[in-house]
């Protein structure tokens, strides 16, 4: 069991054909992951190994009966590519990093306006995916450090994600479900969605959650774990030592106006009842204290 | 991208969003030309830089004579103008604005962002202008009206009045003020902002409504499809190594301690700077090398964290998933032999073909101290860089 994706996850690739759709494609298919086809407007009728390639996704997924897609589309085409996505198929990962914060807050707009809102779920922009380990990897995480087991892993950033789950699979806590929610100031899914389906999936046993700072959704995340939530979560905050108003290369990862530093996210995520890791190094054995 | 005032006000005008009339000068020559050009009885020389609190600096001056306009602008260009924004080294004035100056009745405010929770650009407009809204937001926050509106649609003329009334611009100011408003959401949206603010904006003795100062930021990820924006970019008002490090496509911010680090990914490069603080370390830089970090890009890399003089030992981290062990481990000894490395380095390695390329390191004659995990790793660079390191620190000790 896992949350969103699995064996029987049948993933569509957007921008199949470019170097990155291409390798990764290859990676997930190595991993186990079920493509069963990609699409690259001009490229219909060709194939990458064997995976048919088709112009639309609405094409690609009449003739395969894809039911989720990743996006490897180049930025300025990639809020089109979620928007062609979003009619088709419920899941969309948007891996694409440097998309115009006005293009998102767009998309997110028409996707709560269109008749697929209720049923879609988009997952980043600027994220390494999702993965239910030993089923399915969508995104460019190494595949390799993940075991199955019952951590839920939801984090902003993308190295730090894989550095948090080999420290699990080091201390034999294999992981249910990651997800890369993205570093950008808008994106499709917070914290707080991923939390809620942790807290229902059955097959999570605990919850490690890695935010940074910039923004709020740390603070909401802890408003739903005091409120709502019963499995045990540990977390780590990035950027204790970033000075204010510097960019810290996220597009969403900045102190402005003395808000979204570390210092806050850490208190109202302790007083929501997380354990926070002190050090980058410690969050694996936070998680494991608690179970 | 930041943008200076002059810039922006060109930007505004282009929108028919009022602006002073006036223009940019490089000499004190033009600033008078510019002046007598204008006409009137009093001016405002203004200093171009890309930070806040100008006034405060001295450099804004109000003159009343093309003589005290000559004047200022020869005291203004050239300073290094030192303002709560610019640090204690200042920054060096190099053009100045000369605008009409108007008598001012009522000073607000009006800011554009991009509003994370709900995902929608809100314009943020006060009654109480002409002083930080960040103190106004502390001071007391129902003075800050906010109202969110589409990124498709722009904001509604009915937005724009509601908020007008709500700031006490009423009469026959109502219909001037919100079409303000809307202009200036429109300007934000189709120049790609990610923050507007017109602070002051005023209303003038003869019943004028002016942005009296702008300041715009654009997303660097749209500047792209703005060419004439991208042309606004001052490379004088930017960090030179910063500079460089984005022609690498390498993400650098200048520090002010003394450890140099390389990391991929921006949250592993936070947290490697957060570690080292824990243990009594002082980080010269954030740098992250991102995802597919080459020889010639680690070697780069090298060059601008060596280039700080503050520097006296450096801590690469790499968590390779996709990107190897081996062929980072490769590209840090083609580094370290082609900058002729004098601080000592630790390396921390983790991921795909760690033990590959933890061998091509020990292997090599050069000194390098080698971690195996996170902790290690920041004691040893703290060691080296010779600060305390006999116990952890909290960290966090710096923030504001």
């Amino acid at each position: 069991m896992s949350v969103l994706i699995g064996k029987s996850t049948r993933l569509l690739v957007q921008g199949i054909t470019g170097n990155t759709g291409a390798f990764h494609t290859r990676q997930a298919v190595q991993y186990g992951t079920n493509v069963v086809a990609g699409a690259t407007p001009g490229r219909g009728g060709t194939d990458l190994d064997g995976i048919p390639v088709f112009d639309t996704v609405e094409e690609a997924v009449r003739q395969t009966g894809a039911n989720a897609s990743v996006i490897y589309v180049p930025p300025p085409f990639a809020a089109d590519a979620i928007l062609e996505a979003a009619c088709q198929v419920p899941l969309v990962v948007c891996i694409t990093e440097g998309i115009p914060a006005l293009d998102m807050s767009r998309v997110v707009e028409e996707l709560k306006s269109s008749r697929a809102s209720s049923t879609v779920r988009l997952i980043g922009p600027n994220c390494p995916g999702i993965i239910t380990p030993g089923e399915s990897k969508i995104g460019i995480m190494p595949g390799y450090i993940h075991q199955p087991g019952p951590i839920g892993v939801v984090s902003r950033s993308g190295t730090l994600t894989y550095e948090a789950v080999f420290q699990l699979t080091s201390l034999q806590l294999g992981q249910a479900s990651c997800i890369g929610i993205g570093g950008d100031p808008v994106v499709g899914t917070s914290f707080v969605d991923c939390l809620r389906l942790f807290e229902g999936d059955p097959a999570t046993k605990g919850v490690v959650l890695i935010g940074e700072i910039g923004g709020t959704g740390e603070e909401e995340a802890a408003e739903f774990i005091r409120a709502s939530m019963k499995k045990p979560v540990a977390a780590f905050i990035a950027g204790r030592s970033a000075p204010p108003g510097k960019r810290m290369g996220h597009a969403g990862a900045i102190i402005s106006g003395g808000k979204g530093t570390a210092v806050e996210k850490i208190k109202a995520l302790e007083q929501a009842g997380a354990k926070v890791a002190a050090t980058p190094d410690k969050i694996g054995e936070t998680m494991k204290a608690l179970l | 991208m930041k943008i200076h005032e002059y810039q922006a006000k060109e930007i505004l005008a282009r929108f028919g969003v009022p602006v002073p009339r006036g223009q940019v000068a490089a000499n004190a020559e033009q600033a008078a030309q510019v002046a007598r050009d204008l006409g009137g009885e009093s001016w405002v020389v203004k200093a171009q830089i890309h930070a806040g609190g100008r006034g405060k600096g001295g450099g804004v001056k109000i003159c009343r004579s093309l003589e005290e306009v000559k004047k200022a602008s020869s005291d203004i260009l050239g300073m290094q103008l030192v303002t709560p924004q610019t640090g204690p080294e200042g920054r060096k004035v190099k053009r100045v604005l000369v605008t009409e100056a108007c008598v001012i009745d009522r000073e607000l405010y009006a800011g554009i962002v991009l509003d994370r929770k709900t995902s929608k650009p809100i314009l943020m407009v006060s009654a109480e202008g002409g002083v930080e809204i960040e103190e106004v937001a502390a001071r007391s926050p129902e003075k800050i009206i906010k109202e969110s509106f589409s990124a498709v649609a722009g904001l509604h003329p009915y937005q724009g009045r509601a908020l007008a009334r709500k700031v006490g611009l009423t009469g026959q100011h109502l219909q001037p003020a919100a079409s303000m408003f809307v202009k200036l959401a429109r300007a934000f949206l189709d120049s790609d902002a990610s923050l507007v603010e017109v602070n002051p904006l005023v209303l003038s003795r003869d019943g004028r409504l002016l942005a009296l100062d702008a300041k715009f930021t654009i997303d660097d990820n749209a500047v792209f499809r703005h060419p004439d924006i991208k042309e606004y970019r001052d490379l004088d008002e930017e960090d030179p190594q910063e500079v460089r490090a984005s022609q690498f496509d390498l993400s650098y911010i200048k520090l002010d301690g003394s450890i140099g680090c390389m990391v991929n990914g921006a949250g592993l490069a936070m947290a490697t700077l957060d570690i080292i603080q824990h243990w009594g370390g002082k980080p010269a830089n954030f740098l992250d090398v991102g995802g597919g970090a080459t020889a010639e890009k680690v070697t780069e890399a090298f060059k601008i964290i060596l280039e700080d003089q503050n520097v006296r030992a450096i801590l690469v981290n790499i968590f390779g998933g996709i990107m190897k062990c081996d062929v980072i481990a490769t590209g840090i000894l083609a580094a370290v032999k082609s900058t002729a490395l004098k601080v000592p380095l630790v390396v921390r390695l983790e991921g795909t073909n760690v033990e590959k390329g933890k061998e091509i390191l020990r292997g090599s004659s050069l000194n390098i101290l080698l971690a195996d995990n996170l902790s290690e790793a920041a004691k040893k660079v703290v060691a080296a860089a010779g600060a305390p390191a006999s116990g952890p620190s909290r960290g966090g000790g710096k923030g504001p």
